[in-house]
């Protein structure tokens, strides 16, 4: 599987990344570098091997289903690059 | 007498409490080493905090004298910008938080001022802790105060070692008695090898990841970093802990580390997996790990061979899960709620442009092999199957650890290099963690002792790996480690 700049430019939008034309051929053979290192993974037989995603989860928990924290608006709106009253703002969505 | 700078944790706890010195005057002698180190441009602090260290060490002060002084009351720290702290900006060395400002404090620095630490600042490292090298910083690589003895390299600037290089530097330099670290593939233990220091990274779960910047959920973990075993065994016991603010932190009780320092190593068994030893490996690296089992030995512990057969697959596994869990967690940064914002032609373009500025370039490759593997159509064929080799490494050391208590490898194959070496590939790069993801992989502990200096005149260490939840095995046979390889060697720039 190799990646072509098709493909760089279909990741970037997935990935919300705004990379140049000009650079995606690049980015493309970095890619397939590494991708094709991985590939090595192929040797390994898994049949039957559970995948881990948390090598804790035999400590998993659950908490009671109430409210710790909150009403901290002004905490949360603190770092906001844009705001009005108790609201983040963004680039006009619906027209 | 000695110098403040030069003391350890442990010592300066004792002269404080015993009033021969105070933590103003500790305090005082870091930062005057603190401007001293940045007068010569080794960028260690993103942002230091010399007003609030002096108004903590006077608080400090004035608890001592009333008999309320916590562990590390008085202590100059520094603070891996990973680590949110109230007030103080905190950027994960990335351009995308430049102006971020926490309104909360992150559980393990909350536990570290509870105990009276005092901040010296906010240390550099690896854009959102991805390298090894400190050079990803947007802030400007760190500059190890360790220069070789070769007089054709002397010139050379060195990485530290990263991920977390302000951490290790400072330490190293004396600028800091301690620091904290996170280690997602080795960047506490790696680079505590590379400047001659101490670093261990618990198990995961054992310290709160709650208020530390994500980069790899189920691989992140906080550390300590010193200058000795005890002083980070000391830091660590006020570190860890159950948190109910993390998910994934672990309720057991936190041991008390510092009983098993200096505790008799005999009969104990340490495994030497039999696939860390690579081709193309620097031969120095080798004879130093067969020094530090002949520590071990001669402290009465009996060296055994182990095999951890998926070991070569432990990068690559990395190398997929760790970009996959970035760039789910990277997504956060979109210009909305906090950090960088670009404007764009509509939403998306202002997310997409947002990003492409905010992040450097290893971040953006990291969200694209992650974004690519998580993929439709891929997502098994990755993601997946890194998963279930993931299983089978963890599996290796369950097995090993049958065998013995505890296991000796390097923690890289090498020693420090030069800033701007291994820049231009980036799986050069990534084979500097050979030999530490394995635990990450695993959720084991692991510590990094400094045992020797290598010919060129740099520091090399040696990594213990553990059980999970037991540090103090560790604690213990790195403590006889410590003794047996009797390290004091100085970096040439101290403060």
């Amino acid at each position: 599987m190799t990646i072509d700049q098709k493909t760089v430019a279909k990741i970037a939008s997935l990935a919300r990344l705004k990379i140049p034309v000009e650079e995606q051929n690049a980015v493309a053979g970095e890619l397939n570098k590494i991708l094709a290192w991985v590939e090595q993974l192929n040797e390994v037989d898994v049949e039957g091997i559970e995948p881990l995603a948390n090598v804790n989860d035999a400590f998993l928990r659950a908490r009671p289903d109430v409210v710790t924290e909150g009403g901290s608006a002004q905490d949360i709106l603190a770092n906001a690059p844009s705001q009005t009253a108790d609201f983040f703002t963004v680039p006009k969505v619906v027209e | 007498m000695t110098k403040l700078t030069d003391l350890t944790i442990t010592e300066a706890v004792h002269k404080l409490n015993a009033k021969d010195i105070s933590a103003v005057e500790l305090t005082d002698a870091h930062i005057a080493a603190c401007e001293k180190a940045d007068k010569a441009a080794l960028n260690i602090f993103i942002t230091p905090t010399y007003d609030l260290a002096r108004h903590q060490a006077k608080e400090s002060d004035a608890r001592r004298a009333v008999g309320q002084a916590g562990a590390l009351d008085g202590i100059p720290l520094a603070i891996k910008d990973l680590f949110c702290t109230k007030g103080v900006r905190t950027t994960a060395a990335s351009h995308i938080l430049n102006n971020f400002v926490p309104t909360y404090e992150s559980t393990v620095t909350q536990k570290l001022f509870g105990a009276g630490g005092v901040m010296l600042g906010k240390v550099n490292l690896d854009e959102f802790a991805m390298g090894s090298s400190g050079v990803t910083s947007a802030f400007g690589p760190t500059i190890s105060p360790w220069s070789g003895t070769d007089p054709a390299q002397a010139a050379r600037k060195l990485v530290p070692g990263g991920s977390s290089s302000g951490s290790a530097a400072a330490i190293a330099a004396r600028i800091a008695m301690g620091a904290t670290g996170t280690d997602t593939g080795g960047s506490i233990r790696q680079p505590a090898s590379f400047s001659g220091i101490v670093g261990i990274r618990p198990t995961y779960g054992r310290c709160s990841r709650w208020g530390v910047i994500a980069y790899a959920s189920s691989l992140d973990q906080a550390g300590s970093m010193a200058r000795t075993v005890g002083d980070t065994a000391l830091m660590l016991r006020t570190m860890a802990g159950f948190d109910p603010k993390d998910a994934t932190s672990v309720d057991v009780p936190v041991p008390d580390y510092l009983a098993a320092l200096g505790g008799s190593v005999k009969g104990m068994k340490i495994g030497i997996p039999h696939e860390y030893r690579i081709d193309g490996i620097n031969p120095e690296t080798n004879a130093l790990w067969d020094k530090g089992a002949a520590i071990l030995r001669e402290a009465g512990a009996e060296i055994v061979p182990i095999n951890l057969p998926h070991t070569k697959y432990a990068l690559p596994v990395y190398y997929i899960i760790a970009p996959a869990e970035a760039s789910s967690n990277l997504a956060r940064y979109d210009g909305v709620r906090f950090g960088l914002r670009v404007e764009g032609e509509n939403l998306n373009d202002m997310y997409a442009a947002t990003r492409f500025a905010g992040f450097g370039k290893e971040v953006r490759r990291r969200i694209m092999i992650g974004t690519y593997v998580l993929s439709a159509g891929y997502y098994d064929a990755y993601y997946r199957k890194a998963q279930r080799v993931r299983r089978l490494i963890r599996h290796d050391f369950l097995q090993a650890f049958e065998k013995c208590d505890a296991i000796l490898t390097p923690p890289s194959p090498g020693t420090a290099f030069a800033i701007g070496e291994k820049q231009d590939d980036p799986l050069q790069m990534y084979l500097e963690d050979v030999f530490t993801v394995t635990l990450n992989l695993a959720g084991l502990p692991g510590i990094c002792v400094p045992v020797g200096l290598a010919q060129n005149g740099l520091p090399m260490g040696l990594q213990l790996i553990g059980r999970a939840f037991d540090e103090t095995t560790l604690f213990k046979v790195a403590s006889a480690l410590e003794k047996g390889a009797g390290f004091t060697a100085k970096p040439p720039f101290t403060a």
